[in-house]
């Protein structure tokens, strides 16, 4: 019990002290998490835009498999891209296993589907409303997808935030093709996996208290964006 | 007041339907689904101009040969022309369509009316103050249009539809969940849109909006034109069964 109250003494003064190591885990944390995001969103919103808007043979299958590809095990995910990546992969000559961009890759093919999947929902709901509507002003289809994305833009961010929620807090994409290395590809998950294996609870607690703080903060953000929008009718 | 237009003349008149006043027409209209013919063979011709109001029982395709004519719609076999031609859509643009549930973008009012104006290339100030002056939401230009009252939503997607000076302007009840003042508002807009040369084709089931708005009446049942003649004579003295049954149960017959 004793030892506990210690660690999260430890914890907290590390926090507030901001720790330069632990600092340093955090902002790689947030750079591989956020740029993951970046290119999942430049990838997933356009394919479900796509696919919202579309109507083709087979699109109930390419929404399935959408919506099943939104429960990708981390692990496996990591798997995949480190085979691809590893010196005997196809895209070994990129040098890119054990670095930060590797994990950017990884949590990036974790989240798209997420973006991709969750944006199409939001986008046809909006699509059905707005249709009938833009076909009779003859809305070209490129600047009616804009103005699906710009009206959806609310809700889009709270797919977007989904996505982050998920790949800053998951460690078995990052582990495989980052490797946890001190000081390079170590991030708030994996360490926290180290250091309690370690026996360093102190340093696992200050980096858990910061990642249900993150996690806390992208809830609250989701709802105050529902509210602006609610509040605006933009909804 | 004009007559009841039969086909043969809108053919007769070419290409260029302007020579007789036909600006758009339809032959052998059909639109099924689930099996059934739910727009069951319409020929019909419309004068440029004028003001076309369609009746009918539920259920008796109104809103459908709006859609239809308006190349919402693919019909299951007949055509649509407009100006002697297919409706494509440049010549969709030359018309416009106001539904009874107005469609708004999440946006502001203006950036409503800037939206449609862009689609045509002009979108400046002043051109979208003009607009929204023109059915009194000047003041209410900066805010949101989803906030508006239904009237104020109403006379925006209007606003919207004249913005571009559509050749023809659609309503499919416009005022069907409106109050009688916000309804007397939509209508002196359509009045004005009219006055103009804007060619109306107006659903309703507000009998006293149908004597006060139109030119010729088009009566439709079961997917069929059951009559299309001058209004006076439509009120006065229906031709068809269907057409007296739906007077006298609106109690409106003098």
């Amino acid at each position: 019990m004793q030892d506990f109250a210690q660690a999260f003494g430890l914890a907290f003064g590390l926090v507030f002290a901001a720790d330069p190591d632990l600092l340093e885990i955090i902002l790689l944390s947030l750079r591989v998490s956020l740029t993951a995001v970046l290119i999942a969103c430049i990838v997933g919103l356009p394919v479900g835009t796509l696919v919202a808007m579309g109507r083709f043979r087979g699109r109930t299958a390419v929404i399935i498999v959408m919506n099943a590809l939104m429960g990708l095990p981390p692990v496996v995910v990591g798997l995949l891209i480190y085979l691809l990546l590893s010196n005997a992969g196809p895209l070994g000559w990129l040098r890119l296993l054990y670095t930060p961009e590797a994990m950017i890759v990884a949590q990036a093919v974790l989240i798209a589907p997420i973006v991709a999947a969750l944006s199409r929902e939001v986008i046809e709901q909006f699509h059905n409303e707005y249709a009938e509507q833009f076909r009779s002003l003859s809305v070209p289809r490129h600047t009616a997808a804009g103005a699906l994305l710009w009206d959806a833009r609310y809700s889009l961010l709270t797919v977007a935030l989904a996505g982050f929620g998920r790949a800053v807090a998951e460690v078995g994409a990052v582990i495989i093709v980052g490797g946890n290395i001190d000081h390079l590809t170590r991030v708030m998950t994996t360490a926290i996996a180290l250091e309690t294996s370690k026996g360093d609870l102190a340093l696992a607690l200050a980096l858990g208290i910061v990642l249900l703080t993150i996690a806390l903060s992208v809830n609250a953000a989701v709802m105050a964006l529902r509210l602006t929008a609610a509040r605006y009718a933009y909804a | 007041m004009p007559d009841a237009i039969p086909i043969t003349q809108a053919r007769a008149s070419g290409r260029d339907g302007d020579t007789t006043g036909i600006v758009g027409e339809a032959r052998g209209l059909v639109y099924a689904a689930g099996g059934k013919r739910l727009i069951d063979g319409i020929d019909v011709a419309f004068r440029d101009a004028t003001r076309t109001i369609v009746l009918g029982p539920n259920g008796a395709g109104k809103s459908l040969l709006l859609r239809l004519m308006h190349g919402l719609l693919a019909p299951s076999a007949g055509e649509v022309r407009w100006q002697g031609r297919p409706l494509d859509d440049r010549g969709r643009r030359e018309q416009a369509m106001v539904f009874q549930r107005p469609v708004l973008l999440r946006r502001s009012v203006a950036a409503n009316i800037r939206f449609a104006l862009r689609l045509h290339g002009r979108a400046d100030n002043a051109e979208i103050e003009r607009v929204l002056d023109e059915v009194g939401l000047a003041d209410l230009a900066g805010q949101p249009a989803r906030l508006l009252s239904g009237g104020e939503q109403q006379r925006l997607t209007l606003a919207r539809a004249l913005a571009t000076n559509p050749r023809v302007l659609f309503l499919d009840e416009p005022t069907a969940s409106l109050d009688p003042a916000s309804t007397k508002a939509i209508e002196a807009i359509v009045q004005r849109a009219h006055a103009r040369g804007t060619k109306v084709i107006f659903v309703t089931h507000d009998l006293g909006q149908a004597r006060r708005l139109a030119d010729d009446v088009l009566f439709l049942n079961r997917g069929r034109v059951t009559e299309h003649t001058p209004a006076e004579r439509f009120f006065d003295r229906p031709s068809s069964a269907a057409a007296a049954a739906y007077l006298d149960d609106h109690l409106i017959r003098r």
